[in-house]
């Protein structure tokens, strides 16, 4: 088997806050009626995770669970066990109407640390509310960052994770680049210039 | 800004987030329909100034379609509720009752 490659070959870019772009990690779309037993049993046996509440997104080591829309489910691997992982969700659910789709390579994965200027970072590219009082571990937030979809949550109080489709890999390692440029600071969440 | 709450996923949603879907709540006239009621579906749409029902979709975030009442005067948002509904929901239409005495939108007051 070929060695997975990352779109941009773990680029790396240190400003106010550091950006990084993480190896392929293994991440399976859900779908299905989540309401289900069956569907929430089929996810959480593929991670360890608990099934998760609206908006959230739950860890079990390196696995975990993100709720994506009232439909679907973000079941995240290790890159290596994403294809097994699809077809014993598909096994188990297979007379349950649903969907699961091995998308590991469609998506590129970046790592923001830097704490409050990683919130900054973000805030200039997403229309959303990343004051630490509104946004922390736990949340799952979809959105926009400039002109692409992206969705990120926070691994702990000072990192992010942020993913997009690896076809912009490119176009979102710069945005977040130049928002993280040094002299670009706003100091909106206080953290000083 | 206009800012609507999604009710699908509760997301605060800013429009840079959302896209328009047009007027809601239209009755579908297809095929073996007459002509007036065919042409009123495809081209004629209430223009108010003041309360309004409108689709919206969630396209950024979760993707799912809402309705949304709102004033096209004050941007005043009224209440967005769920896309699985014919018609405005009455304690919306009370409360916006509450607000702009005698409004009425198409045949809905």
């Amino acid at each position: 088997m070929s060695d997975p490659a990352s779109a941009l070959g773990g680029a790396r870019f240190d400003g106010l806050a550091a950006i990084e772009e993480l190896a392929p990690r293994g991440m399976i779309t859900l779908r299905g009626d989540l309401g289900m037993t069956a569907l929430q049993g089929a996810a959480t046996a593929a991670t360890g995770a608990a099934f998760p509440a609206r908006r959230a997104i739950a860890w079990k080591g390196d696995r975990a669970l993100g709720w994506m829309s009232p439909d679907e489910i973000l079941v995240m691997v290790p890159y290596d066990a994403a294809g097994d992982a699809a077809a014993a969700i598909t096994r188990k659910l297979h007379e349950t109407h649903h969907l699961a789709v091995d998308v590991s390579d469609a998506r590129s994965v970046f790592r923001l640390s830097g704490g409050v200027a990683a919130r900054e970072v973000l805030a200039k590219l997403c229309p959303v509310d990343l004051s630490a009082d509104a946004f922390g571990p736990g949340q799952l937030r979809r959105t926009r960052a400039a002109q692409v979809p992206v969705a990120f949550w926070m691994r702990d109080a000072e990192t992010f994770e942020l993913i997009c489709f690896r076809s912009v890999a490119r176009y979102v390692f710069d945005l977040l680049s130049v928002a993280a440029a040094p002299g670009g600071a706003v100091g909106y969440f206080g953290h000083g210039a | 800004m206009l800012i609507l709450e999604c009710p699908n996923c509760g997301v605060m949603a800013e429009e840079a987030e959302l896209v328009p879907g047009g007027e809601a709540h239209l009755k579908r006239f297809g095929p073996e329909s007459s002509d007036a009621d065919f042409e009123g579906y495809l081209f004629q749409r209430e223009n108010p100034r003041g309360v309004h029902f409108e689709r919206w979709r969630h396209a950024h975030g979760c993707g799912k379609w809402f309705h949304a009442a709102r004033c096209t005067q004050t941007l005043e948002v009224f209440a967005t509720y769920p896309a699985q509904t014919t018609a405005p929901p009455q304690d919306i239409r009370d409360a916006i009752s509450a607000k702009r005495p005698g409004w009425t939108w198409r045949e809905i007051r």
